[in-house]
């Protein structure tokens, strides 16, 4: 039998994707390091435990709790209430959990449009009857529940304390192996509170290994507009890379293959709002305006700068791609919002 | 709508044209709109889009940023960044459901107290046409707490 107690593990996902797990896994022969050194109490991408186990557990049993997903509906809430009453230390693991990610993305939405693109609207979708999910039914045997469908798409920390955030979509294997490892060999993490690790605390840029010069930018090209250099930074050329707003930890994946870095690893240390970051960023870098301004025609000047902005297609998508439910305003306002 | 609605607006004055255009319309007593609380800021490219949705979040009706004509900030063309941050800003904040007049941005020089004055008076009474913004309550149903706690931390960080 075991001479030393183990300590305990659970990893869970809310709204997500499952890239989380499959980023845990990429850590290679590590895992099974990872499984030498915790008994895994919860997992059930891995492993078939119940809920109702969990439920059993006394207060603080799991020891380390990797949370993946965002909170989208009325039983993420619930899991997140549960584990963060079970664990020692909960982990807000990866950008879902963080700020809210792609499924934050539909808090530019109402819940209720949402619902109709994925039930009525999409031409993919097969449901003549136009049943949409109902939160309670009655069926001859009583009154069945599902999960409640939430207006807005929050992260873990809106609804409980977080100790710690591991940002990324998904957290990169070697930034989740440092962290691990950490763990097994008992390095200790910085003070709790919703404090990031398995990140630097510089901008993508850092570790970008683009040509930067002097930027001056005359209008906006998305990706599939253009050939962008492969040696030259690629928001010079008018592409908007969010690396200057976004923290470090990826080694640059994104713009070392030609494809604008979108943001994954959220802002850095101090800033609430990673896209009102990148509007005061990349609007600084326009070209029009940098000239002599002697005399110049004050709506003129503002038309031609509007004009260059009008490139930008969507500028809340672009800045927000991640961050949404975790920005300043969370959410977009709709006529008809409950008061 | 409530009769008592008084529109909040934030005011970001450079301190340079801006806010010295209000001084001079209090030294010249001139009536306007007491609906805007002014902050004075070095520049208006010192306005962080960041000020301005935070403003909007913590229950300003509207942010009226104001600073220098182009060609005479004090700093050169600190005026023009701000012009460009509010041209995209704006863009942005269409798709989040905030009405246009709800941000302005305005040149008043030092000498144009009546511009900054003619400024809040128009703004005052557009916002009062749009009505309370009230964010908390209205878009985000009253419950963020948990932001409230993130503002505090922020705060003693600075």
């Amino acid at each position: 039998m075991m001479a030393k107690k183990k300590p305990r593990f659970a990893m869970y996902w809310a709204a997500s994707c499952g890239g989380c797990e499959i980023s845990t896994l990429n850590i290679g022969d590590k895992i099974l390091a990872v499984d030498e050194a915790f008994d895994i109490a919860f997992w059930p991408c891995v492993a078939d435990f119940k809920v109702k186990d969990v439920e059993r557990y006394p207060d603080g049993y799991i020891d380390l709790c990797l949370f993946n997903g965002a909170i989208r509906n009325s039983e993420n809430e619930e899991m997140a209430h549960l584990l963060r009453e079970k664990s020692k230390v909960l982990v807000a693991f990866g950008s879902c959990a963080s700020e809210g990610c792609i499924p934050g993305l539909s808090n530019l939405t109402t819940a209720q449009a949402t619902l109709r693109a994925v039930y009525l609207d999409n031409p993919s979708t097969d449901n003549p009857k136009k049943v949409l999910p109902q939160p309670f039914t009655k069926v001859p045997e009583g009154t069945i529940r599902i999960p409640e469908f939430y207006e807005r798409v929050k992260s873990l920390d809106q609804v409980v304390p977080v100790d710690y955030v591991m940002p990324g979509c998904p957290p990169e294997a070697k930034q989740i192996a440092a962290v691990m490892d950490a763990v097994i060999t008992g390095v200790a993490l910085p003070p709790p509170g919703r404090t990031v690790i398995g990140a630097g605390n510089v901008a993508v840029c850092e570790e970008c290994p683009r040509q930067k010069n002097v930027k001056q930018i005359k209008r906006f090209y998305r990706l599939h507009e253009i050939t962008p250099d492969p040696e030259i930074c690629l928001l010079e050329q008018g592409i908007v890379c969010m690396g200057i707003a976004t923290r470090a930890g990826c080694g640059a994946l994104c713009p070392r293959v030609n494809m604008r870095c979108e943001g994954c690893y959220g802002p850095l240390n101090g800033i609430e709002d990673q896209g009102a970051n990148m509007v005061a960023a990349i609007a600084s870098v326009i070209e029009e305006g940098s000239g002599p301004l002697a005399g110049v025609d004050e709506a003129e000047l503002q038309r031609r700068i509007g004009e260059i902005m009008e490139t930008l297609v969507d500028p809340a998508g672009t800045f927000y791609r991640f961050n949404m439910a975790h920005s300043l305003l969370m959410r977009a306002r709709f006529k008809g919002d409950v008061v | 709508m409530n009769d008592s609605y008084e529109p909040v607006i934030v005011g970001f004055l450079c301190n340079w044209c801006s806010y010295r255009a209000a001084d001079l319309a209090g030294t010249s007593r001139l009536h306007y709109a007491p609906n805007m609380r002014p902050i004075r800021v070095m520049c208006s490219a010192r306005v962080e889009p960041q000020f301005v949705l935070k403003a909007l979040r913590e229950g300003a009706d509207g942010v009226l940023i104001a600073g220098c004509h182009p060609g005479e900030c004090h700093y050169v063309d600190g005026n023009i960044k701000a012009l460009r941050r509010y041209e995209l800003l704006k863009r942005m904040l269409r798709q989040l459901g905030i009405e246009e007049e709800r941000v302005q941005l305005v040149w008043a020089a030092a000498s144009e107290g009546n511009v900054l004055a003619d400024a809040v008076n128009r703004m005052t009474e557009q916002l009062r046409r749009l009505g309370p913004l009230r964010w908390r309550e209205t878009v985000l149903g009253g419950d963020a707490q948990p932001e409230e706690r993130a503002g505090e931390m922020m705060a003693k960080e600075v």
